[in-house]
C-alpha cells in the first residue's frame, strides 16, 4: 500500500498531501490556548485526585489529603438543621397542642413546620391552603365535619377516617336507596327538604312531605340532627350550609341519600413524627375557621 | 415513483483514473429512513412536551401514558432519527473517502437496512405494551437486543470490510470516528443488556448486575451512548460534509488525531457524574467529574477543526443555508460540550441534577448539535443520491434553518429557566429551617416554560416538515445534474 506522500501548499499553507474524496488536510499545528487548556484541566483533575476521594484498590481506595467524604458531609448538615430546629422541636415534644398556641415564638415555628408538611403531604388531596375539592373537604372554612377543635382535628389526623386505624374515625351513612328503605320519589323528596333548608328549594310540597320523612326517628336527623344542623361526633356534616362533600345539586344529593360515597384519610401517625402532626394540627386550626 | 424506481440501483462513480461502482442504494433507503423517523421523533416529543405541560393528554389510558411515550420518543430520537442518519452517513463516506464499493454488496447492505428497522419496530412496539427493561436509553428487552447485535456485527464487517479494500493509502479521519462508535456502541450495548430471560417465551429478562453496581453499569453504557453515538458518530458526519461543503480543507490533521485520541480515551471514564451524591463511592464520582472536566478541551477539537475549516469561506454561510445548519451544529456541539463539564462539578450538579436544565442540556446537544448536522448532510446527500444538480429550493433550506433555530433558543432557554428555578425552589428553605416549596409548587412554577419548550418542538418539528416538502420536490421535479450521477462521469485527470 503506499503510503508516501508529497507535502503539498493549500493557498500558501503546508497540507499533509493526503486527499480523500477532493478533501484535504491543513498541516497546521495545535492552537496553543487548546493545548493549555487542556494540561490545565489535566493539572486540576490531579491535584482534585489528590485532596479527594479518588483511585480504587483491591481493599479500599485512596481517601483523599483533605479527608472529606459525602456521607459525613450529609450526616453533618443533618445535625445541623436539627440542633438549628431543636430549641423549638423540643418544646413541641413535651407540649399539647393548646399549649404550644399559648407561646407566640412556638406557634410561629409550628405553623411555618406545619406548612412544610401539609404541603407535602396533605395538599394532594386537600388542595394547596387547603381549598379542598369535591370528595376532599375544604380545610379553609369553619366547616368541620369531625370537629374544629385542636384535639379533634389532631385525633382525626393522628388516625384518619375510615383508616383502618383501630382509633380511627368511622361513621356510615345507610344507602337509603340501593337498600330500599326509602323509595325514589322519597328520596327526591328528602333532597328537596335538603334544599329547602339552604332556601333553594322550588318545590314546597315536595319539600314538607321530605320534612317528615327527615324527621322520622330513624332516618335523617337522628345522625344529622333537627334542621339538618350536623352531629361532629358523628361526622355527620351540616346540611344547612351550601357546603356539600359530594356536590350540593338535587341530583348530587339525591345520590348520595341513595347510594352514600365515603371518604377515607389514612392514619398519619407513624408515617409523620408527633412533633409533625402537632404542627399540622395548628397550621389546619388556623387555616380557616378553628374551633 | 421515480422515488422507489431509482432506489437499490448502483452506480458508477469516477474516482482518481478509474470506475468504483459505490452503491448508492441502501445510502437512499437509510436517508428515507432518517427524515421519516425524524419526523416520529419530533412528533412525540411535541405530545410528550405538551403532556407535561397539560397531563390530561395522557388520555387516561396505559398506552398513551408519559412512561410509555417517553422512550418511544427518545430511542426514535436518538436510535431511529440518529441511528439511521449514522448509517446513511457512514456508508456514503466510507465508500467515497476510500474508493470502494461497500463490502459484502448490495444484498448485505439491505439486510443491514432491513433488520435495523426491525430493531427500531420491535423496540418501539415494546414500550407502548410496557415492555421494557428500564433502563434509560437501553430499554428494550433481551430478544431485541440480541436482534440487534447481529445486525451490529454485520455493520462492522461492511463497514470494516469497506475500509481494508480501500484504493487510498490513509483512513480519512472521518472513518476513525465512525469505527470509534461502532466498536464502542457494541461494547457498550453488550455490557449493559447482560441479563437473563425469565423465559425463552417471555419478554422479561433481569439484569445480571444489582444495585450500584448495576447504577453504574446503566450510566457508563447512558453517558457513553451519547458520546460515541451522538459525538464520535456525528464528528464523523462533521469531518467529511463540513469539509465537502465549504470545499475547503480540514484545518488540521494534527489536531484532528489529537483530539481525537483524547476524546475516546477520557470520554469512557465520565459516566460517574450522572451518579452525583448517590449510594457510589466517592472515589467514583470524583474520577467522573474529573475525567468530565478533562474531556472539555477533547470535545472543542473538534469545534474548532469544524469552525476554522470555515476560515477563508465564512462567506459562503450567506449564501448557503445547508452549510449554515452545518456551522450552527458545530455551535451547538461546542456549547453543549462545554456545558457538560461545567454540569458534572459536583457543586453545579447539585443544583442541576434531577430538573429540568438536564432536559435543555441533552436537547441543546439532540437538535442544535445531531439534528443539525444531520438536517445538514441529508441536503448535501439527497441532490447527489437522487442526480439532482442541486436541492429544489434554497430558500426553504433557509426557512428551515431559521424556524428551528427559533425552536432551539425557545427550548433550551425555557428549560434553562425552569430547571436553574426548579433546582433553587427544591433547596429553599425558609429561616426557620423549613423548606419553602412543596414538590407540588415547583411543577406549577414550571408550568408556563413547559408550554414555551412545546412551542420551542412544535417549531423544530414544522422546520422538519418543510424540509420533507423541499426534499420531495428536489427528488420529483430537481434539474438533473449534468456531469455526476446517475451517468458515468469520465475519468478525472
Amino acid at each position: 500500500m503506499p503510503t508516501k506522500t508529497e507535502k503539498e501548499l493549500y493557498q500558501g499553507k503546508p497540507t499533509t498531501g493526503h486527499e480523500w474524496d477532493g478533501i484535504r488536510e491543513l498541516d497546521t499545528p495545535l492552537p496553543k490556548w487548546w493545548v493549555y487548556v487542556l494540561y490545565a484541566s489535566i493539572a486540576w483533575a490531579v491535584v482534585y485526585f489528590i485532596l479527594y476521594p479518588s483511585v480504587p484498590w483491591f481493599t479500599g481506595y485512596f481517601k483523599g489529603v483533605l479527608g472529606w467524604n459525602s456521607r459525613a458531609e450529609v450526616a453533618e448538615k443533618i445535625d445541623e438543621a436539627k440542633r438549628g430546629q431543636s430549641r423549638y422541636l423540643d418544646r413541641i415534644k413535651t407540649q399539647s397542642a393548646d399549649e404550644i398556641r399559648r407561646e407566640p415564638d412556638l406557634l410561629n415555628f409550628a405553623l411555618a413546620g406545619g406548612k412544610a408538611a401539609f404541603a407535602d403531604n396533605c395538599a394532594p388531596c386537600h388542595g394547596a391552603g387547603g381549598a379542598g375539592t369535591k370528595g376532599f373537604p375544604s380545610l379553609a372554612d369553619d366547616l368541620w365535619i369531625w370537629g374544629g377543635k385542636l384535639a379533634d382535628i389532631e385525633q382525626t389526623l393522628r388516625f384518619g377516617i375510615r383508616s383502618g386505624h383501630e382509633k380511627a374515625r368511622s361513621s356510615q351513612m345507610p344507602a337509603y336507596g340501593t337498600d330500599g328503605a326509602l323509595k325514589p320519589d322519597q328520596i327526591g323528596d328528602v333532597a328537596e327538604y335538603v334544599l329547602s333548608l339552604t332556601g333553594r328549594s322550588a318545590d314546597k310540597a315536595a319539600a314538607e312531605r321530605g320534612a317528615k320523612i327527615f324527621a322520622e326517628e330513624d332516618k335523617c336527623i337522628s345522625c344529622h340532627g333537627k334542621d339538618g344542623v350536623g352531629k361532629a361526633d358523628l361526622g355527620a356534616p351540616p346540611l344547612n350550609t351550601r357546603i356539600f362533600l359530594y356536590g350540593g345539586s338535587k341530583a348530587e344529593i339525591v345520590r348520595q341519600v341513595t347510594k352514600p360515597q365515603h371518604g377515607v384519610m389514612p392514619a398519619w401517625a407513624g408515617r409523620l413524627d408527633d412533633e409533625t402532626i402537632k404542627m399540622l394540627t395548628l397550621y389546619v386550626h388556623a387555616l380557616g375557621g378553628g374551633k | 415513483m421515480q422515488l422507489a424506481g431509482t432506489l437499490g440501483s448502483a452506480q458508477t462513480a469516477a474516482g482518481a483514473g478509474e470506475r468504483v461502482a459505490y452503491d448508492y442504494g441502501v445510502v437512499r433507503l437509510f436517508t428515507i429512513a432518517t427524515v421519516f423517523w425524524g419526523v416520529a421523533a419530533f412528533l412525540a416529543g411535541v405530545y410528550i412536551a405538551l403532556q407535561l405541560a397539560f397531563p390530561v393528554l395522557n388520555l387516561d389510558f396505559e398506552f398513551t401514558s408519559f412512561g410509555r411515550l417517553r422512550p418511544l420518543h427518545t430511542s426514535a430520537a436518538v436510535f431511529a432519527f440518529g441511528g439511521n442518519a449514522l448509517f446513511a452517513t457512514s456508508l456514503y463516506v466510507v465508500q467515497r473517502t476510500c474508493r470502494a464499493p461497500l463490502w459484502g454488496g448490495p444484498a448485505a447492505a439491505e439486510f443491514l437496512f432491513w433488520g435495523y428497522q426491525l430493531f427500531i419496530v420491535m423496540a418501539a412496539t415494546g414500550y407502548v405494551l410496557g415492555i421494557t427493561q428500564g433502563r434509560e436509553y437501553a430499554e428494550p428487552e433481551w430478544y431485541v437486543d440480541i436482534w440487534l447485535t447481529l445486525v451490529w456485527v454485520l455493520y462492522f464487517a461492511i463497514f470494516v470490510g469497506t475500509i481494508v479494500r480501500r484504493n487510498e493509502p490513509h483512513i480519512y479521519v472521518a472513518n476513525w470516528f465512525f469505527l470509534a462508535f461502532i466498536i464502542t456502541v457494541a461494547v457498550l450495548h453488550l455490557g449493559n443488556n447482560l441479563a437473563v430471560p425469565v423465559s425463552l417465551l417471555g419478554a422479561k429478562s433481569y439484569s445480571v448486575f444489582s444495585g450500584v453496581q448495576d447504577a453504574l453499569t446503566q450510566w457508563w453504557y447512558g453517558h457513553n451512548a451519547v458520546g460515541f453515538f451522538l459525538t464520535a458518530g456525528f464528528l464523523g458526519i462533521m469531518y467529511y460534509f463540513v469539509p465537502k461543503r465549504a470545499d475547503r480543507p480540514i484545518y488540521s490533521y494534527r489536531l484532528s488525531i489529537v483530539h481525537f485520541w483524547s476524546l475516546i480515551f477520557l470520554y469512557i471514564w465520565a459516566g460517574p457524574h450522572h451518579l452525583h451524591y448517590t449510594a457510589l463511592p466517592d472515589w467514583a464520582q470524583s474520577l467522573g467529574m474529573m475525567f468530565s472536566v478533562m474531556l472539555w478541551m477533547p470535545s472543542w477539537g473538534g469545534m474548532i477543526n469544524g469552525l476554522m475549516t470555515l476560515s477563508g469561506a465564512w462567506d459562503k454561510l450567506r449564501t448557503d443555508p445547508v452549510l449554515r445548519f452545518m456551522v450552527a451544529s458545530v455551535g451547538f456541539y461546542g456549547m453543549s460540550t462545554f456545558e457538560g463539564p461545567v454540569m458534572s462539578i459536583k457543586a453545579v450538579n447539585a443544583l442541576s441534577h434531577y430538573t429540568d436544565w438536564t432536559v435543555g442540556h441533552v436537547h441543546s446537544g439532540a437538535l442544535g448539535w445531531v439534528a443539525f448536522i444531520s438536517f445538514g448532510a441529508v441536503y448535501f446527500l439527497v441532490p447527489k443520491l437522487w442526480g439532482k444538480r442541486e436541492l429544489w429550493s434554497l430558500k426553504l433550506v433557509s426557512y428551515h434553518f431559521w424556524i428551528s433555530t427559533i425552536g432551539i433558543v425557545l427550548y433550551i432557554t425555557a428549560m434553562w429557566v425552569s430547571g436553574i428555578m426548579q433546582g433553587l425552589m427544591w433547596r429553599a428553605y425558609d429561616k426557620l429551617g423549613f423548606l419553602q416549596y412543596s414538590f407540588a409548587e415547583t411543577v406549577a412554577a414550571m408550568h408556563p416554560y413547559y408550554v414555551i419548550r412545546a412551542m420551542g418542538g412544535v417549531l423544530f418539528l414544522l422546520g422538519a416538515l418543510i424540509m420533507i416538502y423541499n426534499l420531495v420536490k428536489t427528488v420529483r421535479a430537481g434539474e438533473p445534474a449534468r456531469e455526476e450521477a446517475p451517468a458515468p462521469a469520465p475519468a478525472a485527470a
